[in-house]
């Protein structure tokens, strides 16, 4: 018996499990290296499309101060985004202004009040509004607000900054909603019962107590709601109006940076100036979102200096 | 040590209390009193109820859907489930957990809280009462210097000192303290029982404890209760000097078990 024990009969099941392990290591890497390679690719590509343009044809005071985006002008193609640029901060703006009630609201209820059943099923409810394809928001602006927008405020058209910024604010609030929720559970339980030990009320703990606690990530919730704004093409697209206009009221139609791409782009040829001048939104865009995630991502993790 | 206590009011009245967790019984039928202006110890093993009576005492049942209170509890005469506005209820009772908790904010911020909650809102007024309280949980002196600095970076026994100085903020009548030394030194525990037995002049005090002698030097009288039964209620020094009347007690003070 004493000799059976002492000569096991098979090789130790960990010495197959440390090549398990090597090899699933070098798959972990492999992936995440590449999410890495790919963002540097597009930011590459993106670069090489636009990069030439930017230097060689555009002026760079034109495409931030000039409304005037005419790049099939026969004549005398003119290249100004501020219109552009005007329509997609118009349309974050207005939809920010909805969906930053609408979410941190949506966020207390499910993660301070509901509990249980009602809790889990807000949750999931939450969760699938996120995952609606933008084209039916842009759908539902273009067929349901459109007219009521029309009958309600006696305008001649629906579609605009009003119309987009609730499309939008409508669709960013549940990703937002997610993100803040994530935010108030992770502060710990232990903050609310000492506050409200002291004799606060539900709504005084979660005002001095909670949303201090959380703020960071409140605030990302927000940027990365913002980010979403900026980068929404399709809903807005078709809820806009897409006419160049820089909006001195919430009835003006607008045209963002991102439908002007989706738009135009197919109908340029490639390489043509018009084409490059495309990549050159492309490159603006990529900038102001990464911007916007970076400092999500840098509010995230929060002042650490004391 | 042992003082008169039979003439005083007291402050606290149990009837018949019993908890029960989703059916599953934590503290059945037990009757006691506290006394104004003492220190009333429970002691007992773990599971034994001991955190359940705090919880229901100050009407933190309500966190939990699962916990079910029947009997009275009255604080002055009055069941603490009769409170329509439990917040009224809860300023009146100062708690210390376990574990200390610095909330998020400054030392300062810390202790100022409940006042602010209730209201007070000039400096000069907030200042005097950050400086009494801190004063009065031995903190003041280690602190003063950096009030601005985050609660939350202080040490393990300092944030429990912070903790009792925040629960004193709003003047409460009654402290309860939930084994409030597990995460402190013994310098630091014996700091903290000294301050203790100086507030015994202004309020009452509940000490929840698992250390059998930190009872024995703070608690005028002393609950023993074993899985959800009160065992007996007796002055403390009755207990440690054989004057308890079931064995069990005997056994559990002299560390025969738990």
């Amino acid at each position: 018996m004493a000799q059976g024990i002492a000569k096991a009969p098979l090789p130790d099941q960990r010495n197959l499990a440390w090549y398990v392990d090597k090899t699933v290591q070098v798959l972990v890497f492999v992936g995440g290296i590449s999410a890495i390679l790919l963002i540097l690719g597009i930011f590459v590509f993106i670069t090489k499309e636009g990069m030439g343009f930017i230097t060689q044809t555009l002026d760079i005071g034109e495409f931030f101060t000039s409304p005037n985006w005419r790049p099939t002008s026969e004549n005398r193609p003119t290249y100004g985004a501020l219109a552009l640029i005007a329509g997609t901060a118009s349309v974050t703006g207005l939809a920010m202004l909805v969906a930053v009630p609408f979410s941190l609201g949506a966020a207390i209820f499910i993660g301070e009040f509901a509990t249980g059943k009602t809790r889990e099923i807000l949750k999931i409810l939450v969760e699938m509004l996120a995952a609606i394809p933008s084209v039916v928001w842009g759908f539902i602006g273009l067929s349901i607000m459109n007219p009521l927008i029309i009958d309600l405020f006696n305008v001649p058209v629906g579609l605009n900054v009003l119309n987009s910024g609730l499309i939008l604010g409508l669709m960013a609030a549940p990703i937002m909603t997610t993100l803040a929720e994530d935010a108030l559970k992770a502060v710990p339980d232990g903050y609310r019962e000492a506050a409200e030990a002291m004799g606060a009320t539900r709504w005084q703990v979660i005002f001095r107590v909670v949303f201090p606690a959380a703020k960071n990530g409140l605030v990302a919730a927000v940027l990365l709601g913002v980010g979403r704004g900026f980068g929404e093409t399709m809903a807005v697209l078709m809820a806009s109006g897409h006419s160049i206009n820089i909006p001195t009221s919430p009835f003006d139609s607008v045209r963002a940076l991102t439908a002007t791409i989706a738009a135009e782009l197919g109908e340029t040829a490639v390489g043509s100036d018009h084409y490059r001048a495309l990549f050159t939104l492309g490159i603006f865009l990529f900038a102001i979102t990464f911007l916007i995630n970076l400092t999500a991502d840098l509010v995230v993790r929060g002042p650490r200096k004391r | 040590m042992v003082t008169p206590t039979r003439d005083r009011q007291p402050k606290v009245q149990v009837r018949d209390l019993s908890i029960h967790y989703g059916g599953k019984a934590a503290l059945a039928g037990a009757t006691f009193e506290i006394h104004e202006h003492e220190i009333f110890g429970i002691i007992g093993p773990a599971g034994s109820g001991k955190t359940s009576f705090l919880r229901a005492m100050n009407r933190m049942d309500l966190f939990n859907p699962a916990m079910e209170v029947g009997g009275e509890i009255s604080m002055d005469g009055k069941d603490v489930r009769k409170w329509k506005n439990v917040y009224a209820l809860r300023r009146r009772i100062g708690v210390v957990f376990p574990l200390p908790v610095g909330l998020p904010m400054s030392i300062y911020e810390n202790v100022a809280l409940a006042p602010r909650l209730g209201g007070t809102r000039k400096r000069a007024d907030l200042d005097v009462i950050v400086e009494r309280c801190l004063t009065r949980a031995a903190l003041w002196d280690e602190v003063k210097d950096r009030l601005d600095s985050l609660g939350s970076l202080l040490s393990g026994g300092q944030q429990q000192r912070l903790t009792i100085a925040r629960a004193l903020s709003q003047e409460p009548e009654l402290l309860l303290l939930d084994e409030f030394s597990i995460a402190v030194d013994p310098v630091t525990t014996m700091k903290i029982e000294d301050v203790l037995k100086e507030l015994r002049q202004e309020l009452t005090i509940v000490l929840v404890t698992n250390l059998v002698q930190q009872a024995r030097r703070l608690a005028d009288r002393t609950a023993f209760f074993l899985t959800g039964e009160l065992v007996e209620v007796a002055p403390t020094e009755d207990l440690f000097t054989g004057g308890a009347s079931d064995e069990r007690t005997t056994a559990y003070v002299e560390g025969r078990f738990g």
